[in-house]
């Protein structure tokens, strides 16, 4: 029994969806049996040794140029080489933008099923089960793997990490038989958002504002407080449509969806499409002036006034807070 | 230029979700069956592409059962030329089930563009696109937010965390759309009326084995009903408190 996990790196970073993955990894072979094994390929080394304190057994690298940027058929080749020579029991991916394009691919090479976003895995009388949203969130599917590898990728934020105080773990070197040909589908370049903001998926706060704040102008009451609580700026899709805030701010169906440690809705009526993409937030607070908003059906806290003084008020309150400590 | 549009029939978003008596499908009655929403904004990139060239043919194909046709129907009047729908009722095929399907049924048509949605809004696999790649031996870029072409290949953006990647990539090639690729056009009355002339092929599926086993569908747990803290600037307080002590996030 070996648990393999898929370790992302993007410019000599290792990405903390990975770390989550091997939380994950840990945990599982507890009852199903180690050893967690990540594989990796980059130009460079980015650190592995240290993945150790994540949870990490060994891991198997691949390195060479085609590994600089993202190449979805050389990462598959990686991939596949170490499920080859490691014969994994499981294989995990974060549910990245990475690992959502190279994971179905390995599946299909290796021709086993693959769950992807994940919720929770959950070892029963030797097999897997994976749970995953359906419908937007609105129901719950769990699936079973009649083959091995089982292949799963995991919803980002929703797994815990682990640390283990000044673990290392040795680093494999990982052949892999690459053809010459240059590659399909060439990154050329990677543009960073505005501001180097960081991702919502990865955000740990996020402040998302809607319709309510009734003009783009006025979004900076989201972006102070936001800012008072080291949170990223979300929206609801009537203010992207609106072209206040760019899509790659949408939180919802059709946008991204996120499972942050604090969620803080402000004018967001909490339509069935934004709930999709923000109700596995663990801690969510509504702001809205009307009592009767569906947003506080799913709000652990809410408060019901005119987001034009409430917000600031709150931000004050948070700013002094941060003073105190 | 041959460009492949694969469409899936999905329960409207609104619908809500009521688990079939298996306990492991949705139940379909009263469920409204539209174009699954990211599939439009493939739609319509191949038809700009048709269009942008000047020629060409958009086939667009389905796998499902006895409905399909009715939304292939609104493909069509759209401005694809024909269609093929692959006939498969039972119960829902894997995402690799239908791959192998559709890898089947489009490898002998020499497509120049296959098209797909980033992600099937009722099982949210977001799988087939990339497992089709495999299957047909093509580069696949996923979750496409903007495609220029230009001759043999195309230069595309996808969002990625914190910010986007510029990829090139030479055809022939699978792509995903994302919402923002575009603005998909509505059927005109020439088009709804020029779709009626048009065909739609229909074959069985060639499913293979199942790849993953569906053990239950549930309505998630809900969560607990939230609480109001108060009304106005006089709650803040309260809320900092709350969210400091009780649910320790701040
Ligand atoms: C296929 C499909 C996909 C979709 N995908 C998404 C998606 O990904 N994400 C998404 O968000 N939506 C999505 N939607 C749209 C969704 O249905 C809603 O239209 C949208 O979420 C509404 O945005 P909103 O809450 O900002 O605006 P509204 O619904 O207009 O709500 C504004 C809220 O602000 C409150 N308000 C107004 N003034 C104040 C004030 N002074 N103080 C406090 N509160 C105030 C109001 O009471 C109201 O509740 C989708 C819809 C469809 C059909
Ligand atoms: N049954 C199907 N028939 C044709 N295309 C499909 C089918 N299922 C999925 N697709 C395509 O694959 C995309 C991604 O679906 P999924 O992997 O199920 O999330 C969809 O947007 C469609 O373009």
């Amino acid at each position: 029994m070996s648990i393999l996990v898929f370790i992302e790196q993007r410019e000599g970073r290792v990405r903390p969806v990975s770390r989550e993955a091997l939380g994950e990894a840990t945990r599982l072979a507890a009852t199903l049996g180690g050893p967690v094994v990540g594989v990796c390929a980059a130009s460079a080394d980015p650190g592995l040794a240290a993945l150790g304190a994540a949870g990490a057994d060994k891991v198997l690298l691949a390195t060479g140029p085609r590994f600089e940027w993202y190449d979805a058929e050389a990462m598959t080749a990686a991939v596949v080489a170490a499920i080859e020579s490691l014969e994994p029991d499981l294989v995990l991916f974060a549910a990245s933008a990475m690992g959502k394009d190279l994971s179905p691919r390995v599946a299909a090479r290796i021709g086993v099923g693959l769950a992807s976003d994940c919720t929770a895995l959950t070892p029963q009388g030797g097999t897997l089960l994976a749970s995953r949203p359906v419908f937007a969130g609105k129901a719950l599917q769990t699936v079973r793997f009649p083959r091995k590898p089982a292949m799963a990728s995991l919803r980002p934020k929703v797994f815990a990490t682990i640390t283990r105080e000044g673990a290392t773990t040795p680093v494999e070197r990982l052949v892999v038989a690459l053809d010459a040909a240059p590659s399909r589908a060439r990154v050329t370049s990677v543009v960073a958002a505005s501001g180097g903001k960081t991702d919502l998926t990865e955000s740990e706060i996020i402040v998302s504002g809607g319709r309510g704040l009734k003009g783009p102008e006025h979004f900076d009451l989201v972006e102070n407080l936001a800012a008072a609580l080291g949170a990223t700026v979300g929206a609801s899709r009537a203010v992207v449509d609106a072209g206040w805030r760019p899509h790659a701010d949408q939180v919802g169906q059709t946008g991204k969806t996120v499972s942050p440690k604090l969620y803080v809705a402000v004018g967001i009526s909490g339509a069935i499409q934004h709930l999709a993409g923000m109700s596995s937030s663990r801690c969510i607070v509504a702001i809205n002036k009307d009592p009767d908003a569906p947003i506080f059906k799913v709000a652990d806290y809410g408060l019901v006034g005119d987001l034009f003084e409430v917000v600031p008020a709150l931000t004050e309150a948070v700013q002094k807070l941060n003073a105190h400590v | 230029m041959i460009q492949v549009v694969c469409i899936k029939q999905v329960a409207d978003t609104e619908t809500r979700v009521k688990v079939a008596a298996d306990g492991k499908s949705l139940d379909p009655a009263g469920v409204t069956w539209i174009l699954n929403p990211y599939d439009e904004f493939a739609v319509e990139q191949a038809l700009r592409v048709k269009e942008q060239l000047g020629a060409g043919e958009v086939i667009a194909i389905s796998l499902g059962g006895a409905g399909v046709p009715t939304t292939l129907r609104s493909v069509l009047a759209m401005g694809a030329d024909r269609a093929i729908h692959l006939k498969a009722d039972g119960p829902a095929p894997d995402s690799l089930q239908v791959a192998r399907a559709l890898a089947t049924e489009i490898a002998p048509l020499g497509a120049g563009l296959v098209w797909l949605g980033k992600q099937a809004v009722d099982d949210d696999a977001a799988q087939v696109g990339p497992m089709l790649a495999e299957l047909l031996h093509l580069p696949c870029v996923t979750v496409v937010a903007s495609f220029e072409l230009a001759g043999d290949r195309a230069k595309v953006e996808r969002e990625i965390e914190g910010g986007r990647e510029v990829v090139e990539v030479t055809l022939p090639a699978v792509l995903t759309a994302d919402k923002g690729l575009n603005e998909p056009r509505y059927a005109s009355l020439k088009g709804i009326m020029a779709a009626k002339k048009k065909t739609i092929d229909e074959k069985p599926a060639a499913l293979g084995e199942p790849n993953l086993e569906v053990k239950s569908l549930a309505l998630p747990p809900a969560r607990s009903a939230g609480r109001i803290v108060g009304k106005g600037i006089e709650a803040v307080p309260e809320l900092v408190r709350l969210l400091r002590e009780e649910a320790k996030v701040i």
